[in-house]
C-alpha cells in the first residue's frame, strides 16, 4: 500500500476468525425481496449483519447489491414503483414497520454514496448541516464536532486551515472523506457505502480503505464494491450476490480462499463477472 | 488476413478545397444574424435620434399636466412610477406562486402521472394565451368577481366600490397571472439542472424533504428562479393589454396612493400619446420620448435583477 498507515497496529488488535463469528447481529435480513415495478431486483434474501465489522457486498454489475444496501436505510422509498416483502431488523426492529420513523432510522444508518456529493457550502456547513437540522445551534458544539468529524475522516490536518472555503475546492479523495465525516457527525451505529472509492485514484482508494478499518472500531459497516482486492482487504464477512440472490454469505477468508459454491469462486477467481 | 502493416502515408496534407454549399450556409446564417443586429439598430436608432431631443430630467420625472400632449409642459415621472410600481408588485405575486408550482412538479408530482401532465399542458398553454384575453381575464375575474365579492363583504352598504374597479393590484394580478409560465419553467430548469445526489446525500443525513428543498434545492436553484423573475419582468413592463380594462388610468392628477387607486403606465401612455393626441405631429416628441423610457426603465429593472443574481451566483461559487 503506497500510503503508510498508523492504523495498521489497530488492525493487527482485531484478531481473525474467532472473534469474527463471535461478534452480535445487528442488522437481520429476512426473506427479503424486492421489485421496480415487476421487474424482480432481489429474491427471498435472508442473512445477518454483525456489529463492528465491515460486511462486504460483491456481485456484478445488476446482481442488487446497491439496491439491497439502500433497503438498509429506505433510501429505495424515494423510487417510484418500488414494492418490498420480507423483514429488515435493526437492532430487533423491523425497519418497515408502519409506526418507523424513517428520518430517525437514516440519522442511525448513514450513507457514503458512488459519486461523492459535498452541498456546495464550506467545509465546516457540510458538517454542520446535519447538526443544525437537529437543532444543534451552539458554536462551541458545532465547532467540536466538526473537528471531531473531520479527524475521524483523517481530514482535519489537510482542512483545518481553511473549514469556511467551498468544499467543491477540495480533491475527489478529500470530497469523499469529507462526505464520510459528513455521515458520522450525527453518530450513527451503521455506515453504509456504496463503491465510495470506485471513482478515486490508487492513492485515495487506500486512504479511504485506511479509514474504513478504524472506522469499524465505532461503527458497523456494510461496503458496496466492485473491487474483489478491496473486499478481500477490508472486510471480515463478505457477500456474494447473482442475479437479485444471495449465493454465498460467510467470512470473507472463507469466500476468498475456500468458498462453498463454484459460482462463487469463479466470481472472486476472475472467471466471470 | 495476413497482410504486411501498410506504410503510414506521410507528406503534406494538401491544400484545403473550397466547399460552396459550406460557404453559402455560413453565408445564409450570417446574414441572419446580421438582419436582427439591423433591425434591433434602426428601431433603437430611430427612437433616440427622435426621442433624444427634448430629453430632460424634467420630462423623466416631471409631473403629467393635464395639457399631457404639449412638449413644452408634458413630463411622464407618474407614468414611471406606475408601470416600475406594477411590474414590482407582479415579481412578488408571480415569483412565490411560480416557484411553489415548479417545486410541486419536480420535487413531489410523479413525473408520469396524469395529473402532473395536465398541470403540464396547463402551463404550456398558457404561454399561449393572447395578453388582451389576460386583460379581460383581469376584468371579468379579478376586479368583478375577486374585487366585487371583497366590497360586497367589507362594505356592503357602500355604493361606490371600492375594490371592484380598475387598481394597481388588479393590474399586477392579471400580469402576475399572465407570466406564470415564464417563471414555473425557468425555475423547474434550475431544478432538475441540480445532482440528484445532493437530494440523496442530504435525506440520507436525516433530513426531510421539506428541510432537503429548503436548504439544498431552492439555494441552488435561486439564480435560476432569478432568470426567471427577469424574463417575467422583461415581458411584463411593455405590456398594454393586460392592464387596459385592470388599472391603467388615462390622467391622474396625482400619484397613486392605494393598491385600490389607478396608474398612469408608461406603455398604456404610448398608446395613448398615439391615438388621442388632437396634434399628433405636435406630441410626436413626447411620444418618442415615453417609449425611450419605457426602454430605459424595462433596462434599468431588468439590470437590477442581473445584478442580484450575479450576487449570488457569486456567494454560490465562493461559500454556498
Amino acid at each position: 500500500m503506497a500510503v503508510s498507515s498508523p492504523n495498521l497496529k489497530v488492525r493487527a488488535e482485531v484478531p481473525a476468525g474467532a472473534s469474527v463469528a463471535e461478534a452480535p447481529e445487528l442488522i437481520t435480513i429476512e426473506r427479503l425481496s424486492l421489485w421496480y415495478g415487476t421487474a424482480p431486483a432481489l429474491r427471498d434474501i435472508s442473512f445477518g449483519i454483525r456489529e463492528r465489522l465491515v460486511t462486504a457486498f460483491i456481485g456484478p454489475s445488476g446482481c442488487g447489491k446497491s439496491t439491497l444496501l439502500r433497503c438498509l436505510n429506505r433510501m429505495n422509498d424515494l423510487i417510484d414503483g418500488v414494492r418490498l416483502t420480507g423483514q429488515v431488523r435493526i437492532a430487533g426492529q423491523d425497519i418497515y414497520a408502519p409506526a418507523v420513523d424513517v428520518i430517525e432510522l437514516r440519522r442511525r444508518v448513514g450513507m457514503v454514496f458512488q459519486r461523492s456529493n459535498p452541498f456546495p457550502k464550506s467545509i465546516y456547513d457540510n458538517i454542520a448541516y446535519a447538526l443544525r437540522l437537529q437543532g444543534i445551534r451552539r458554536k462551541a458544539e458545532l465547532d467540536e464536532i466538526v473537528e471531531k468529524s473531520l479527524r475521524a475522516a483523517a481530514l482535519w490536518d489537510e482542512v483545518k486551515d481553511r473549514l469556511h472555503a467551498s468544499a467543491l475546492g477540495l480533491s475527489g479523495g478529500q470530497q469523499q472523506r469529507l462526505c464520510i465525516a459528513r455521515a458520522i457527525a450525527v453518530q450513527p451505529d451503521i455506515l453504509l457505502m456504496d463503491e465510495p472509492a470506485s471513482a478515486l485514484d490508487p492513492i485515495a482508494t487506500a486512504r479511504i480503505e485506511d479509514l474504513i478499518l478504524d472506522l469499524k472500531r465505532d461503527f458497523t459497516i456494510v461496503i458496496v464494491t466492485h473491487n474483489m482486492q478491496q473486499a478481500a482487504r477490508i472486510s471480515d464477512y463478505t457477500a456474494f450476490f447473482y442475479l437479485g440472490e444471495l449465493i454465498e454469505y460467510d467470512t470473507t477468508t472463507r469466500i476468498f480462499t475456500n468458498p462453498a459454491r463454484k459460482q462463487t469462486e469463479d466470481y472472486v477467481t476472475g472467471r466471470f463477472g | 488476413m495476413n497482410r504486411p502493416p501498410q506504410p503510414i502515408a506521410r507528406g503534406p496534407f494538401g491544400v484545403g478545397r473550397f466547399e460552396p454549399v459550406s460557404f453559402f450556409c455560413t453565408g445564409l446564417t450570417g446574414a441572419a444574424t446580421f438582419l436582427i443586429l439591423a433591425l434591433l439598430a434602426v428601431i433603437l436608432g430611430n427612437l433616440f435620434w427622435h426621442g433624444g431631443a427634448g430629453f430632460s430630467p424634467r420630462f423623466i420625472f416631471g409631473s403629467a399636466e393635464r395639457d399631457m400632449f404639449d412638449p413644452a409642459r408634458a413630463g411622464v415621472g407618474p407614468m414611471v412610477f406606475g408601470t416600475a410600481a406594477r411590474v414590482i408588485l407582479m415579481t412578488l405575486f408571480v415569483l412565490p406562486v411560480g416557484v411553489a408550482t415548479a417545486i410541486y412538479l419536480t420535487e413531489y408530482a410523479r413525473s408520469g402521472a396524469p395529473f402532473t401532465r395536465v398541470i403540464r399542458s396547463a402551463v404550456n398553454n398558457l404561454a399561449g394565451v393572447p395578453s388582451i384575453v389576460f386583460g379581460l381575464f383581469g376584468l371579468g375575474f379579478f376586479i368583478s368577481a375577486v374585487g366585487g365579492s371583497l366590497d360586497g363583504l367589507l362594505s356592503p352598504d357602500n355604493p361606490k366600490p371600492v375594490w371592484g374597479k380598475p387598481a394597481l393590484i388588479w393590474a399586477s394580478l392579471t400580469l402576475a397571472v399572465m407570466t406564470l409560465p415564464v417563471v414555473i419553467v425557468a425555475t423547474e430548469e434550475s431544478l432538475r439542472a441540480i445532482p440528484p445526489g445532493l437530494r440523496e446525500a442530504s435525506l440520507a443525513l436525516g433530513a426531510t424533504k421539506l428541510q432537503t428543498i429548503l436548504r439544498v434545492v431552492l439555494p441552488q436553484a435561486l439564480p435560476g428562479i432569478l432568470t426567471g423573475g427577469i424574463l417575467a419582468v422583461s415581458r411584463a413592463a411593455g405590456e398594454v393589454a393586460p392592464i387596459l380594462f385592470t388599472g391603467a388610468a388615462y390622467y391622474m392628477a396625482s400619484l397613486p396612493r392605494a393598491l385600490t387607486d389607478q396608474f398612469m403606465d408608461l406603455a398604456y401612455h404610448v398608446f395613448v400619446l398615439s391615438t388621442q393626441a388632437p396634434d399628433i405631429e405636435k406630441s410626436r416628441p413626447i411620444l418618442y420620448g415615453t417609449v425611450v423610457v419605457l426602454l430605459l426603465l424595462t433596462f434599468a429593472l431588468n439590470v437590477v435583477a442581473i445584478l442580484i443574481r450575479t450576487r449570488v451566483r457569486r456567494r454560490l461559487r465562493q461559500l454556498g
